[in-house]
């Protein structure tokens, strides 16, 4: 209940702070020194913020899309055999860190948000594709048997029963995809790609902690709005299936 | 009908179902009786291909199953299982709708099925029709688990274990409801059971099976009175054997004309009922609804296995190989 409260106050806080980040400025001022501009105004804050939700989505949709096919795929008879390879790739699209892969994409890309949607969906494909494996693999037996007894096709099984039930731990891969997406995003403003990155950068570059303070506020606001929105779609899916009590 | 002929089944090596043959005539009940491990769930798989026989084949009123895409011969079969693998996401309605919606059948007729195999069961459709399966019972799930293997009104239905989870009240209700369901739709059954008591209250024909291999293939009076090997008797339990030879039979079958005081009993309960009403109330005949009597020296010959053997022998097909 008190969660519930925190959460919408945070929500208003961030819809107040967006619209009109001027109102804000007492807050930010202690930050400054020698009279520097309290609040960030070369880009609006609020396109910044659109553009970087934006960017984050269109990543995390792309590797879904691919993590997801891909945990199918290596489940299944036929790919069973590609499932090693499979791991490799995510794991390295893990450990490789973002920044390198925005040096390797702009010259090949040249600056904007290409090279930024390549890091992150690099980023974002291994909690979702370890997800969508444990969800595929860790099914009831008795649940698996009685769709294989019923009649259906393997593609019925597949989008009836299998894909159903693995969603809510599909759900919780994405949902970590999208956390991570969207810290790491910042670093796109380096590339020239539109994120809150830049609010940060600016005031890295002028010594301006309000600057600094106002873009990551922003972002982990964002951060925590997503996890508990997903948090609450999973729960609600799983008790829905009767796995989770409450 | 169902003809199992020679069906084999080995796991690297080991045979768990060893040259089967039985036939189980259409609207008959065949129940597979055995000790854990014996390959009664693995002989129920192979019909309906859930497992693929290493040799041997099964025909379905004639037609080798072999020859069938799976997917289409288990729309025609039901299947039911203990612990009754429904889809946890979705309703009851939805579940036992599951093959009828896979053979396209018009919306309105399903809604229709489903509700009719509700009623059936004593659920009432208003109240469970929308419930996801976690919100139901023990026994409420294993009946909808039976709804749904009936739901497409296939002519062969197979369960294993299906009452395993039920309390004896229950489970004795749900086996009176499956006979009478069977016998009124026609349908055949093979059942696994553990329990000798259900086979003899279900089976018109019992298998009993040991390390995979089938030692008797006959009519519960004739398992129970002949059996094949010290195994059978041995899983019969002799101390038993009198009252399920008893169960067997209605008191209808074994009144004679007369007449004797207290309280009637039903022709249609047990001779087992009949004998423990003798004994309980200390009279040594009973008058019985609608004339006549059954009397405690008639009930002590045929819990012998007097008339019961010799007619067993009479309607016994093929015995056990
Ligand atoms: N997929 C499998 N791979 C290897 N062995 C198996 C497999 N399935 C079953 N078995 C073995 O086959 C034997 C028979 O198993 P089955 O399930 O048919 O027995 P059952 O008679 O149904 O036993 P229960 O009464 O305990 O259910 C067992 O020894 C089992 O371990
Ligand atoms: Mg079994």
């Amino acid at each position: 209940m008190i969660a519930r409260l925190l959460l919408g106050l945070a929500v208003l806080f961030l819809l107040a702070f967006l619209i009109s980040p001027d109102s804000f400025a007492g807050l930010f001022q202690p930050l400054t020194k020698n009279n520097a501009p309290a609040i960030y105004t070369q880009t609006s804050l609020l396109s910044l913020t659109l553009s970087h939700l934006g960017l984050v989505a269109l990543a995390v949709a792309a590797s879904t899309l691919v993590a997801v096919a891909l945990g199918v795929l290596v489940t299944r008879p036929a790919g069973r055999e590609f499932l090693p390879l499979a791991r490799t790739v995510t794991s390295v699209g893990q450990t490789f860190p973002p920044v390198a892969v925005l040096a390797l994409a702009v010259p090949m890309m040249g600056f904007g948000a290409g090279p930024t949607l390549v890091a992150l969906f690099l980023y974002g494909l291994l909690p979702i594709f370890e997800n969508t494996l444990t969800g595929l693999t860790n099914q009831r037996p008795e649940v698996t048997e009685a769709a294989r007894a019923m009649g259906m096709t393997p593609r019925q099984r597949l989008w009836q029963v299998e894909l159903p039930l693995a969603m809510p731990l599909i759900l919780a891969g994405v949902r970590l995809s999208a956390v991570i997406s969207l810290a790491t995003a910042t670093i796109g403003s380096t590339v020239a790609a539109k994120t809150l990155g830049e609010v940060i950068i600016a005031g890295l570059l002028s010594s301006n902690t309000a600057f600094v303070v106002q873009g990551g506020l922003v972002v982990g606001l964002l951060a925590i709005l997503i996890y508990e929105g997903f948090q609450a779609l999973e729960g609600r899916l799983s008790r829905r299936i009767g796995l989770a009590q409450g | 009908m169902i003809e199992i002929q020679n069906l084999t089944k080995r796991y690297d090596g080991n045979t768990v179902v060893d040259d089967v043959s039985l036939t189980v005539e259409t609207g008959q009940i065949a129940a597979l009786v055995g000790t854990s491990g014996s390959g009664k769930t693995t002989l129920l798989r192979m019909i309906n291909r859930l497992v693929e026989p290493s040799a041997g084949r099964v025909l379905i009123d004639g037609q080798d199953t072999a020859a069938i895409a799976p997917y289409l011969l288990r729309r025609r079969i039901g299947y039911a299982i203990q612990g009754h693998g429904l889809f946890p996401h979705r309703t009851v309605a939805q579940n036992i709708a599951t093959v009828p919606r896979l053979l396209n059948w018009p919306e309105a007729e399903i809604r229709a099925r489903v509700d009719e195999l509700l009623a059936m069961f004593q659920l009432d459709p208003t109240q469970f029709r929308d419930r996801m399966p976690h919100e139901l019972s023990g026994g409420q799930q294993q009946r909808v688990g039976v709804a749904r293997a009936l739901a497409a009104r296939p002519e062969l239905l197979l369960m294993d274990e299906p009452f395993g989870a039920l309390d004896p009240v229950i489970r004795a209700k749900a086996q009176e409801d499956l006979r009478a369901l069977q016998r009124r739709l026609g349908t055949t059954l093979v059942i696994v059971t553990h329990d000798m008591e259900e086979a003899v209250a279900l089976g018109d024909r019992i298998a009993v099976m040991d390390k995979g291999r089938l030692l008797q293939y006959a009519p519960p009076a004739e398992i129970l009175t002949r059996p094949a090997t010290p195994f059978v008797q041995e899983l019969i339990g002799t101390g038993e054997r009198p009252f399920r030879l008893l169960s067997l039979s209605r008191v209808a079958d074994l009144v004679q004309p007369g007449e004797a005081p207290g309280a009637p009993i039903s022709a249609e309960a047990s001779l087992r009922d009949a004998l423990a009403d003798c004994l309980w109330t200390g009279r040594d005949r009973l008058p019985v609804d609608g004339g006549g009597v059954v009397t405690l020296a008639a009930l002590r010959e045929r819990a012998a296995g007097a008339d019961i053997g010799s007619a067993a022998r009479a309607s016994a097909g093929s015995p056990a190989r």
